[in-house]
């Protein structure tokens, strides 16, 4: 039976359950189809920071939003079409976010008594009509999943976990999703569980079979592909190209990757997808403790590795006094910090940019760090290669700083072709730096570049430049130790110098029209979001431009004269005005922070919404 | 070339040999030593520049690395690679070094301090894991460099300027922790005994993988004499047990001996009484620890009667940068490393 076909520009789905219903696996798994059929997306996976938090409860709700269009989008949208609700739960927490008209799937199987006072429903929201404004979907999906696979020589509970299955081969069905590649992924992942992959396979099925001959779907959706960059694509979330981008720059670099890490939310993953490819001769070392993986990724550094340490908030307020060693010595070292919302632990599963000032003045003494942020998910491969430039070419730490939207979120991502990216060589010192009056050569370790300030990288092994490095202040040149006032008042100054000669790009303003009074500047992860609001606005008529820093420290040579041409600077933050404060402080320029600090990212509509209300304010 | 004999350290196998002659004196600095005059140190310092030529390695392939403390200045004096670090990260900073250059020999100095206070965590790591370091830990039982507080060594009671009515706090065995904590070699010396100091060097830099070092040393100026009764010529030999692998483990004087009684644990009798031939052998290479820590308990942290030196506990296992190195080796050679083929992935689509 075929059904009618509508065509739709764009479609948010939002996927949410128990943590155990499998709504993250379902989720990524509509994402990769989404993304080979050749629609722009963008993903949210938000989930609770307990593993299996008690089940049938609003803070147990696992949720994974997904936006795909036949357009360019940057955001994982606002508000869903589409919601599956796994359980009560999954449908009281998020049905405030929908709007009406919205398509709810329910598993009416889970709309038991129980489990409906588990959350505070007094009578079923399926029966008391508080969902007449929405086209609900009541299907009983873990009894069909079960009845689907009695045949299966599997236990009841074998049958009931596969209802994902049955959800996403529905959905798959709905909006003409290809199946090929779900099934591909089944059988890698069950290859040694044949019985449970048949019984995957026919949930999915049947899931699908369902939406084709029910009658409660009459019709089938279609969003065709978005207009994009010829090249080959595909779909990568930002911890995955950040690992990615760590492993080219070494290999750009030809120095071997050395990762020191300790886990932590959000950051974990970057030390599982770096620790599968030895073959690269990426080195992982999973330490005893935050101080010790930084320490020991600064030992390596020393010896000539790309010394990296990945970590969140918690795990930088640790490492803060040896990124401050590593200041002192001058030795390259990446520091990858994902943030997530703070102080203290926070909300480790959730996104925020509260960690910019941590990063940018978290030590102590004038101990001044670049910094780097990526602004996507698949910016985090361009970002990591930045950050690995700066640090081997300047002898510095590098802050990374992504956050838990770009880690976990994924889009699509043109394939770099390896021979194109950047060639990141470095050269060691080799030889003798330093004549003496008496005309013997030596090696002075702080003799440096004139140009980069950088001074000379020599490891161990190297006959003839053994010298001593410490945390103790360094005499400029022989590096001895000297506690010479102005000797001090010197190396301060030369550290900052080097620093701020860092050569960063211009920054870049997006202003279509060429006339707009308002700047919107952002940094990070809030690229997305922003871009989003500012083209709401101009198609509502504002005059609108947008810029958005990758490097805070050192800004763009060309921030202060971009501040000055408009007579407004508006600054979204998920933080409490970190940047606001650097940019007034920096340039003397009024901005106007608009901060949220919710552990998610911001809503394109409402920031859009601020963002009128300046302009009309000019 | 080279007239020192090569002992072949197994430990140091991948470490480039030096092709010229060396002497302690080419393990100086320029640099101005600035330990206090009368200072334990000074002599740790000359007993470990003389005993490294016969390591006949390369100097450059030797790197000292450091925590903070008096004790941690000792880079600056050794003219090879070295770092002074921050306080109690060296072993971790080290680890670092060793498991990513195997062609390095790296040698740790700490103190009683920077080691078991505020570094207790990556001293016991870095055991644990037996990466390749030689970590010397200088014990004088105070802090220096802060100017005299008790330190996790001192004996309890000890009245400091941080503990005007006495320090409240049980003491660390350096010895115990190391041998609670796997570690595969532990061995106790004296700064002043340089006969003594180098042979333990010597047992150390043989060893393969995480050597640990305690040498009891004097601070002459925060808690002079705190080892005294082992040094002094007319109490030394009653208090001091000499661990000799494969000998009779007795009072240097060789009046009392080690026995094991009925329950097990460790007695010191009359050799007289019971008779050479009963008194317990030190076997270093055992494989069980309990015996190497029932010894380490046998001294008391206030007399420093029946207090043993030298080797207690030395055995193989595996060498965690060599089997760091290995995993390495094993992916590489079991597949190219094609990072196009890696960033492309498995699921990609065209848009021409």
């Amino acid at each position: 039976m075929s059904k009618q076909v509508v065509q739709l520009n764009r479609v948010i789905i939002r996927f949410a359950g128990d943590s155990g219903d499998g709504m993250q696996l379902a989720g990524d798994q509509f994402t990769s189809r989404t993304a080979s059929f050749g629609n722009d997306l963008s993903t949210l996976p938000d989930f609770p920071a307990e593993i299996r938090a008690p089940a049938g409860t609003i803070p147990g709700v696992s949720a994974f939003q997904l936006h795909f269009a036949d357009h360019d989008i940057t955001t994982a949208g606002d508000t869903p079409n589409v919601l599956v609700a796994m359980n009560p739960a999954a449908l009281k927490a998020n049905i405030k976010d929908l709007p009406r008209g919205a398509d709810i799937i329910v598993n009416t199987d889970e709309f038991t008594s129980r489990n409906l006072t588990k959350v505070g429903y007094a009578a079923s929201p399926l029966e008391d009509g508080s969902l007449e404004s929405y086209a609900v979907h009541p299907i009983p999906l873990t009894s069909m999943t079960v009845e689907a696979l009695k045949a299966f020589d599997i236990t009841k509970k074998e049958a009931e976990r596969a209802k994902n299955m049955f959800a996403l081969g529905l959905l798959s069905w709905l909006y003409h999703r290809p199946t090929e590649g779900t099934l591909t992924f089944l059988k890698q992942k069950f290859a040694k569980k044949p019985e449970i992959l048949a019984a995957n396979i026919a949930a999915f099925e049947a899931g699908w079979s369902y939406g084709e001959t029910t009658e409660d779907f009459s019709v089938q959706y279609e969003v065709k592909p978005a207009p994009m960059a010829p090249g080959r694509y595909r779909n990568i979330s930002g911890n995955l190209a950040l690992a990615y981008g760590l492993i080219a720059a070494s290999q750009r670099a030809q120095l071997p990757l050395y990762l020191g890490s300790y886990p932590i939310t959000p950051a974990s993953d970057i030390l599982h997808e770096l620790s599968k490819h030895k073959k690269f001769g990426v080195m992982t070392f999973q330490a005893e403790d935050e101080i010790a993986g930084i320490g020991a990724a600064l030992g390596a550094s020393y010896g000539g590795m790309l010394g990296v340490t990945t970590t969140s908030g918690p795990g930088v307020a640790l490492k803060s006094e040896t990124i401050g060693l590593a200041v002192a010595l001058e030795l390259p070292l990446v520091i990858v910090d994902v943030q997530r919302g703070g102080p203290s632990t926070g909300l480790p599963t959730k996104t925020e940019q509260a960690d910019l000032l941590q990063a940018m003045f978290g030590r102590n003494g004038e101990a001044p760090v670049p910094i780097v942020a990526p602004r996507s998910p698949a910016d985090c491969f361009d970002a990591a290669l930045e950050a690995v430039r700066i640090a081997t070419t300047y002898r510095t730490p590098v802050f990374l700083l992504s956050d838990g939207y770009v880690a976990n979120g994924s889009e699509p991502w043109r394939i770099p072709v390896v021979d194109e990216l950047p060639d990141l060589a470095v050269e060691f010192a080799s030889a003798p730096n330093h004549t003496r009056e008496d005309g013997t050569e030596e090696f002075w370790p702080f003799k440096r570049d004139p140009e980069t300030l950088a001074r000379p990288w020599a490891v161990p092994g190297t006959k003839g430049l053994e010298h001593r490095i410490g945390g103790i202040e360094k005499a400029d040149g022989t590096g001895n130790i000297s506690y010479d006032a102005d000797n001090h008042d010197k190396m301060v100054r030369l550290r900052q110098a080097k620093i701020d000669g860092i050569t960063v790009p211009d920054l870049e303003v997006e202003d279509p029209d060429g006339d707009a009074s308002v700047l919107v500047l952002g940094w990070g992860s809030t690229y997305g979001p922003i871009n989003a609001s500012c083209q709401m606005a101009r198609r509502d008529g504002a005059k609108v431009a947008q810029a958005h820093l990758r490097h805070l420290n050192p800004f763009p040579a060309n921030t202060g004269e971009v501040l000055r041409r408009y007579d407004k600077v508006v600054i979204p933050e998920m933080n409490l005005g970190q940047l606001a404060l650097l940019v007034r402080g920096r340039y003397l320029v009024d901005a106007i922070p608009y901060n949220q600090v919710r552990g998610l990212p911001f809503k394109a509509e409402e920031l859009a919404g601020v963002i009128k209300d300046v302009v009309a304010s000019v | 070339m080279s007239e020192t004999v090569d002992l072949g350290f197994p430990s140091l196998k991948l470490v480039p040999k030096t092709d010229v002659k060396q002497s302690a004196k080419d393990f100086k600095t320029d640099q101005e030593v600035r330990w206090c005059p009368g200072c334990g140190d000074y002599a740790i310092l000359a007993g470990v520049q003389s005993f490294m030529p016969e390591l006949g390695l390369a100097k450059e392939n030797i790197v000292w690395i450091s925590g903070i403390g008096c004790s941690s200045r000792f880079p600056y004096y050794m003219n090879t690679y070295g770092m002074h670090s921050i306080h109690g990260r060296a072993p971790a900073i080290a680890s670092g070094l060793a498991m990513t250059r195997p062609d390095l020999s790296v040698w740790v100095v700490t103190g009683d301090g920077d080691a078991l206070s505020i570094g207790g965590n990556h001293l016991i790591h870095a055991l644990r894991r037996n990466v390749n370091l030689k970590i010397l830990l200088f014990n004088n039982r105070i802090y220096g460099l802060t100017k005299g507080q008790y330190s996790p060594t001192s004996e309890t009671g000890k009245v400091t300027k941080s503990t005007p009515m006495g320090s409240l706090d049980h003491p660390f065995n350096p010895v115990s922790l190391a041998i609670g904590a796997e570690a595969s070699f532990v061995a106790r010396t004296i700064d002043s005994d340089r006969k003594h100091l180098t042979e333990t060097l010597r047992a150390a830099a043989l060893h393969e993988g995480t050597a640990l070092v305690e040498i009891y040393q004097n601070c002459n100026i925060f808690n002079d004499g705190a080892w005294d009764p082992l040094k002094d010529a007319d109490h030394r030999d009653s208090l001091t047990l000499r661990l000799e692998h494969g000998k009779p483990i007795t009072l240097v004087d060789g009046s009392r001996g080690v026995v094991r009684g009925a329950d097990g644990h460790l007695d010191i009798v009359d050799v007289e009484s019971v008779g050479i031939e009963n008194v317990l052998v030190h076997d270093a290479h055992r494989d069980d620890p309990s015996l190497a820590f029932a010894l380490s308990r046998l001294s008391d942290s206030h007399t420093l009667a029946n207090t043993p030196i030298g080797v207690f506990r030395d055995v193989r296992r595996a060498v965690y940068d060599e089997t760091f190195q290995a995993q390495v080796a094993t992916a590489k050679a079991g597949g190219t490393a094609d990072l196009q083929s890696l960033l492309s992935g498995s699921d990609t689509w065209e848009i021409a």
